[in-house]
């Protein structure tokens, strides 16, 4: 065998036919030979592997960074606050006692002595209920230590300072704030979940931003299911490829998939809360609590749906097009008319598909908020919503105002309201995973 | 023989009969299905209406806004200087926050996307592939505003702590949304670069194996030309996203537009600012709220250009094996 080595040039129109022209002709012992070979190969599975390191520690630093956030929600979610009261707890538990420890009977005498009737009805209704006597126990605690002693949070901490630097916490409390009593907080409690919105971080809930959010979700989802599903049928069914028409509406649809969120938000106050704010607005149906103001849930839901309907439609494309033509053409045979061949042979098989495409596309619709802040959620809201055209709040929205405040204690509650929403969206995803993995089996 | 003639006779009649009165196989009109078709393709014009109503609602609102006497297409596209209290407009200083952030977010996000997309595609066995994805998926899910939070109550802390408060000097500054969006686009560029990659037929890859080259160097030498398409596009995907992106910016970038380059400093960008005057009180009609259609069609201009660029990249220089 030669020591010559040919490496094949690329053809060029000049190139003639003798080997010079055809081949690099590496001359003897530009290549590595014998040691010098392994060596070479050597150095070059070191750089494979440090490669293969590099593209492995890029997927870890994604894992890290979910971690980091996960831990971050969890750390501001519960820790040490100290609190202050204008009225100390033995004046109202006597002495040695403790306020958790009283009977319903005691703390309600405790509030009918201390407060106004009115004022007894207001804290009633910040818990969701008409009455004081229909507060449990724990219930009542919270609105005797508010309302009589007057609770003030004065500092808070996260839970990792919390539990590694406790001593340093109480020395701190005890020069800053002598009075003050030093408890572990979540805040994240069921409690949270039920009351609505309020101006002091420890009384907020969320109730009405969650109640804002689904009713958003569901009038979303009854627009855009059929128009989005109605699209996918006509475009994968019907539509003829050809037609310079169809194609405008297909490429249209990629391309309304990559606009920005928040230009469809500019969409939605130009269109549904100016223009047809008369409809919107509710005023056209004789509901005049607005004024004619169109920044309701019925504008929120429209423009939502116009952000998620590319989504859905494109999914349902790709679930309809998977399906076998045979089935079609099966139907057909039998006689049956192309509206018959889809309703009863193609969407059943496609239904899974278009489901998880559509639970997808709601969980990005749950967690949209630039769009939200275009179309005027509000962002002190404490009545539910009664219907469309009612003024509204939802969790996204409530996350980003809590957290754009400058005070720490709102910090902790946007945490709290952060967890919900994620548990709200993982639950909806696992829900689409398993729809998958379910009817994929059975098909 | 009678009877079976007969018999034969008997099917011819009743044949002839039917040819009388023949079925007509041609479409009959159905008013249902016209109906039903004539719906459907409402449902997939919405699109168009869409897209129209965007256009129109941006083009009106910014003639109104250039047609108000404060302001000149002079001062919009060619000042640096944004301050509609003093009549100044320059669309510049918006727009430099909007690139410094998406810039920082792509320094993040390409990079680490294609290191996960190439070991997803080249390296990770499918059990191990099977586990990884998910993780990525759910990263893309989470909310921007939660990823907002972490950037101005983990990473800006975290930031300032590194680089000092005397380089940065206040809470708000474009480094740290510009990291969380690079986290955030990170499994966007990740998972469609790994479809491009996964698409690259296997022989290409035998085949450099049997030239004797390395795992690395066929990922990188064979595979990656071939699925650059794909990656481009998924680029050009993930900057329309950092471009596109509000909730973490208007949270941590800071909300007073500032003309520099420089990460360490706070600036407003162009969603932050139409984040902040919508979620204000704004006058309809008023100068205010003109301006933010006018900075909404620059953002528009914008994005559509490189999503319309991705798609093309990915229609015609997409490279077909059979």
């Amino acid at each position: 065998m030669s020591a010559e080595q040919f490496i094949p040039k690329r053809p060029t129109e000049t190139a003639g036919d003798t080997p010079e022209d055809l081949y690099d002709i590496v001359p003897d012992g530009a290549l590595p030979q014998g040691e010098a070979m392994q060596k070479q190969i050597a150095g070059r599975r070191t750089v494979g592997s440090i490669g293969r390191r590099a593209f492995y520690s890029s997927l870890i630093i994604g894992i890290i960074a979910l971690l980091a956030l996960l831990y971050n929600l969890v750390n501001s979610m519960n820790g040490l606050v100290a609190r202050e009261f204008s009225v100390a707890e033995e004046r109202l538990a006597g002495p040695g006692n403790r306020i958790e420890d009283l009977d319903e009977a005691t703390l309600l005498s405790l509030l009918g002595d201390n407060l106004s009737a009115s004022q007894e009805r207001r804290i009633a209704r910040s818990f969701g209920l008409n009455s004081l006597d229909e507060l449990d126990q724990v219930q009542l605690v919270e609105a005797v230590r508010v309302n009589v002693m007057k609770e003030k949070v004065v500092a808070s901490w996260n839970m990792t300072p919390s539990l590694f630097n406790r001593s340093g916490i109480e020395q701190q409390v005890a020069e800053k704030y002598p009075d003050a009593k030093l408890e572990w907080n979540w805040w994240l409690t069921p409690r949270f979940l039920v009351v609505p919105m309020s101006s002091s971080p420890e009384l907020a809930g969320i109730r009405t931003a969650i109640l804002g959010s689904l009713y958003m979700i569901l009038m979303t989802m009854l627009m855009a299911i059929p128009i989005g599903v109605g699209a996918a049928i006509y475009l994968e069914e019907y539509a003829d490829r050809n037609t310079w028409y169809n194609r405008i509406i297909q490429t249209n649809i990629n391309n309304l998939a990559g606009v920005p969120s928040i230009v469809y938000g500019i969409l939605g106050l130009a269109i549904f809360v100016q223009a047809l704010g008369y409809w919107t607005s509710g005023q056209a149906f004789g509901f005049t609590d607005n004024q004619g103001n169109g920044r309701t849930l019925i504008s929120a839901a429209l423009t939502i749906t116009l952000l998620i309907l590319p989504l859905i439609i494109i999914n349902a494309q790709e679930a309809i097009r998977a399906v076998p033509n045979s089935l079609r053409q099966a139907s057909y045979g039998l006689g049956a008319t192309k509206w018959q061949t889809v309703w009863n042979q193609v969407l059943p098989v496609a239904f899974p598909g278009i489901l998880t495409g559509t639970i997808l596309a709601m969980s990005r619709a749950i967690g949209e908020s630039a769009p939200l802040i275009l179309v005027g959620a509000s962002t002190f809201i404490i009545t539910d919503p009664s219907g469309p055209f009612s003024k509204f709040t939802a969790l996204p929205i409530q996350i980003f105002n809590w957290t754009a405040r400058p005070q720490a204690e709102f910090r902790h509650i946007a945490a709290a309201a952060s967890i919900v929403l994620l548990i709200l969206l993982l639950s909806l995803n696992s829900l689409a995973i398993w729809l998958r993995n379910r009817y994929r089996r059975s098909i | 023989m009678e009877e079976v003639r007969g018999g034969a006779e008997g099917l011819a009649k009743s044949g002839s009969e039917v040819a009388a009165r023949p079925i007509n196989l041609k479409g009959r009109s159905r008013p249902g299905e016209t109906i039903i078709q004539a719906l459907l393709f409402l449902a997939g014009i919405v699109s168009i209406f869409t897209t129209i109503g965007i256009v129109v609602v941006l083009a009106v609102e910014s003639w109104l806004f250039f047609g108000s006497p404060e302001v000149t297409f002079a001062n919009f596209f060619g000042s640096t200087v944004w301050q509609p209290r003093l009549e100044q407009f320059g669309i510049w200083a918006l727009v430099a926050a909007t690139l410094t952030t998406s810039f920082v977010a792509m320094l993040v996000a390409i990079p680490l996307g294609m290191g996960a997309a190439l070991y997803l595609s080249e390296y990770a066995n499918p059990k191990l592939r099977q586990t990884l994805k998910p993780i990525l998926e759910v990263l893309a899910g989470v909310p921007t505003v939660v990823y907002g939070y972490f950037a101005i109550s983990f990473i800006t802390p975290i930031v300032r702590n590194i680089f000092g408060t005397d380089r940065i000097p206040s809470v708000y500054n474009m480094l740290s949304p510009g990291l969380v969006m690079g986290i955030m686009i990170l499994p966007i560029i990740a998972s469609m670069s790994e479809d491009a990659l996964s698409a690259v037929p296997r022989s290409l890859r035998e085949g450099s194996y049997g030239l004797g080259a390395t795992r690395l160097e066929t990922a990188i030498r064979v595979v990656l030309p071939a699925a650059l398409s794909g990656i481009i596009a998924a680029i050009m995907v993930g900057i329309s996203r950092a471009i596109g992106e509000t909730m973490i910016v208007a949270l941590a970038a800071g909300a007073s537009p500032n003309f520099t380059f420089n990460p360490f400093l706070a600036a407003e960008t162009m969603t932050g600012y139409i984040a902040r005057i919508s979620g204000g009180d704004v006058g309809y009609g008023s100068l205010d709220y003109t301006s933010i259609f006018a900075v909404g069609l620059v953002l528009f201009v914008i994005t559509l250009t490189l999503n319309i660029i991705a798609n093309r990249i990915v229609a015609r220089f997409r490279e077909v094996y059979e």
